[in-house]
């Protein structure tokens, strides 16, 4: 048999996940100059992973970025399969019989916990389920979270915390005009939240932020971002830190953080505390969350690896809403190996490998799965470069006869799933801008799957 | 608001930032790269990519240097779209170097 490529032997490769990591694997894929025939597969009706449900709905201009996706998805070698669960609807297994090769790219939407007293209260929240909720994600659409409560408290240091903080504290008039779900826009409308803590164990320094969604803080109508001088004095090696290619956001963040705590002390806004160099030690009330315990924190250790310790001095603050933000995970596929401590895919240069670090052969990972949580929407461009080349270099050893798309339909009709192709997307993402268009909102997403798959259809 | 690629990218021309950017928006010519504004969604991904610290944001953009705005939205027009990475021009190393970096 021949390399797999040719026009009469096409490279056969399927894409777990939808997400940028798997639309930027396919773009690398179509430019690679093989022949290949690529089956996007996808858990819900719809794609564009943490595009649609995480990146805040205020920052449309990020999200316009799924131009760039339905460009890739237009193009005739590649079909989408929406509505398909890998690990559910058909199997690892399964698809690794179907195809030449598999990349994954199932991203890490699962929360990391904190790990103390009271973390199951009333009113203690992963961040991730309440950006769900307001994004609307189906998972998330029945959760309540309580916006009587006027001290919310978020954990974190990345733009994801300021993220919902920046939603707990805009104008409800600049929400109405994005594609925030309606259930989250009419319980927004009445909240009660109207003093916010934002609290992280590191400095400023070592802090994830970047500075435009600093910066965003400070331009929030009504509120005023308050920081303590003592909390930006800087160690030696937090200063030697500023320098170093790692920290590129840093020196500007600190000219932020420096504009924060110059103004007066209450200028009648509502205050929007930042905490730094402080970490949560437990959570009490009585029936639902009604404190937190902070203790303060020291650096210490060399430029660059520096780690947070407990200095002893406590803090308790009032918190009627917590809403942790520490990290993100994936989740494992049944079938698949994967690395509890980082919550992602074990992998060499993409390339999966087993407990013992044998390689799986045809097996890739791209994106949140295989880095962990971090980068942002381009990162995974690259990464997916990375990855794809590292499979185009295995081609040759990749050649089997392999049933790829005619297959994978096939078993889908034989175990009666309805799929959702890119039309029936196209379709679903009409209606849903036609929903929006009465209440002069970008669109309305629908955030019940039955409810995706009736739009499909209609 | 965009991004903009400065003076420092001018003679090494490493193209790491290219890889990063979700919407494909950097030209090139010779000797470096440019950033269409009419393109750039304002994600930041490029600049922790670039080893010489060539892109800033708009906003970051100090009095002296704001004509860089008009250079890459000019340049943007008239050279093509690069998607993926280059070699570095052979001068990028001693480039580097003198920029300190
Ligand atoms: C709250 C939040 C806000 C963010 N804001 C920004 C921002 O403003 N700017 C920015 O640049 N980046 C932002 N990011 C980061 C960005 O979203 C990620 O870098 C990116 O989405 C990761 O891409 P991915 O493809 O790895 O994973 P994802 O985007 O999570 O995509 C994974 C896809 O796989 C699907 N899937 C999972 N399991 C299966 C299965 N078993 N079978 C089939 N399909 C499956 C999922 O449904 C999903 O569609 C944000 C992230 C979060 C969490
Ligand atoms: S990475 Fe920096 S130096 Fe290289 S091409 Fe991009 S902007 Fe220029
Ligand atoms: S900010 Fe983002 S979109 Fe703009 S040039 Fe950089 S990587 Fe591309």
């Amino acid at each position: 048999m021949a390399i797999p490529g040719t026009e009469s032997h096409p490279l056969r490769v399927a894409i777990v996940g939808s997400g940028p990591g798997g639309f930027y694997a396919a773009e690398a894929l179509l430019e690679s100059g093989l022949q290949v025939e690529i089956d996007l597969i996808e858990r819900l009706p719809v794609p564009y992973g943490l595009v649609r449900f995480g990146v805040a709905p205020d920052h449309a201009k990020l999200k316009s970025v799924t131009a760039v996706f339905a460009r890739i998805a237009e193009d005739p070698r590649l079909r989408f399969f929406g509505n398909v669960e890998v690990g559910h609807d058909l199997s690892v297994q399964q698809l690794g019989a179907l195809y030449h090769a598999v990349v994954v790219a199932t991203g890490a939407a699962g929360d990391r916990r904190l790990g103390i007293a009271g973390e199951h209260l009333p009113g203690v929240h992963a961040a991730g389920d309440f950006v769900g909720w307001y994004n609307g994600r189906p998972e998330c659409a029945d959760l309540e979270f309580d916006l009587d409560q006027e001290v919310a408290v978020v954990i974190g240091q990345g733009n994801v915390a300021i993220d919902v903080c920046r939603i707990l504290a805009s104008p409800i008039d600049a929400l109405r005009r994005t594609d925030i779900a309606a259930h989250a826009l009419d319980a927004l409308a009445r909240s009660r939240v109207r003093e916010i803590h934002l609290v992280g164990r590191r400095g400023p320094v070592q802090a994830k932020f970047t500075p435009k969604e600093l910066r965003e803080l400070g331009a929030l109508p009504g509120w005023q971002p308050r920081v303590t001088p003592d909390a930006l004095q800087l160690n030696v090696a937090s200063q030697t830190e500023l320098t170093l290619p790692g920290f590129v956001h840093a020196a500007r963040n600190l000219d932020i953080l420096r504009g924060f705590a110059q103004s007066p002390a209450d200028d009648g806004r509502r205050p929007l505390h930042l905490h730094f160099h402080r970490a949560p030690v437990a959570l009490s009330g009585e029936p639902r969350v009604e404190r937190i315990e902070l203790e303060a924190q020291a650096l210490s250790g060399d430029a660059g690896a520096q780690s947070a310790t407990p200095t002893g001095e406590r803090l308790s603050l009032p918190a009627g809403l917590v809403l942790r933000s520490v990290g993100y995970r994936g989740t494992p596929l049944p079938g698949l190996p994967f690395d509890l401590v980082r919550g992602a895919l074990p992998h060499r240069d993409g390339r999966l490998v087993d407990t013992a670090g044998k390689v799986l052969c045809g097996w890739y990972a791209t994106g949140w799965i295989k880095r962990g949580p971090s980068g942002v929407i381009g990162t995974n461009r690259a990464d997916s470069v990375d990855t794809v080349a590292t499979l185009l270099a295995d081609v040759a050893a990749l050649d089997a006869v392999k049933a790829g798309r005619a297959g994978l339909c096939a078993l889908l009709a034989a175990g009666g799933q309805r799929v959702v192709d890119f039309t029936g997307w196209k379709v679903i993402e009409r209606a849903e801008i036609e929903r929006g268009r009465r209440d002069g909102k970008p669109a309305e997403k629908f955030v019940r799957i039955d409810d995706m798959l009736a739009a499909a259809t209609a | 608001m965009t991004h903009v690629v400065t003076d420092n990218c001018r003679g090494c021309r490493y193209t790491d930032c290219v890889a990063s950017c979700p919407v494909a928006c950097f030209h090139v010519n010779e000797v470096r790269v440019y950033i269409n504004p009419e393109v750039c969604i304002d994600c930041s991904a490029c600049i922790p990519a670039c080893p010489v610290g060539a892109i800033v944001e708009e906003f970051d953009l100090p009095d002296d240097q704001q004509h860089w705005m008009r250079i890459n939205a000019e340049a943007a027009q008239r050279y093509p779209v690069i998607r993926a990475r280059l070699a570095p021009l052979d001068s990028a190393e001693a480039r580097r170097r003198q920029l300190g970096r």
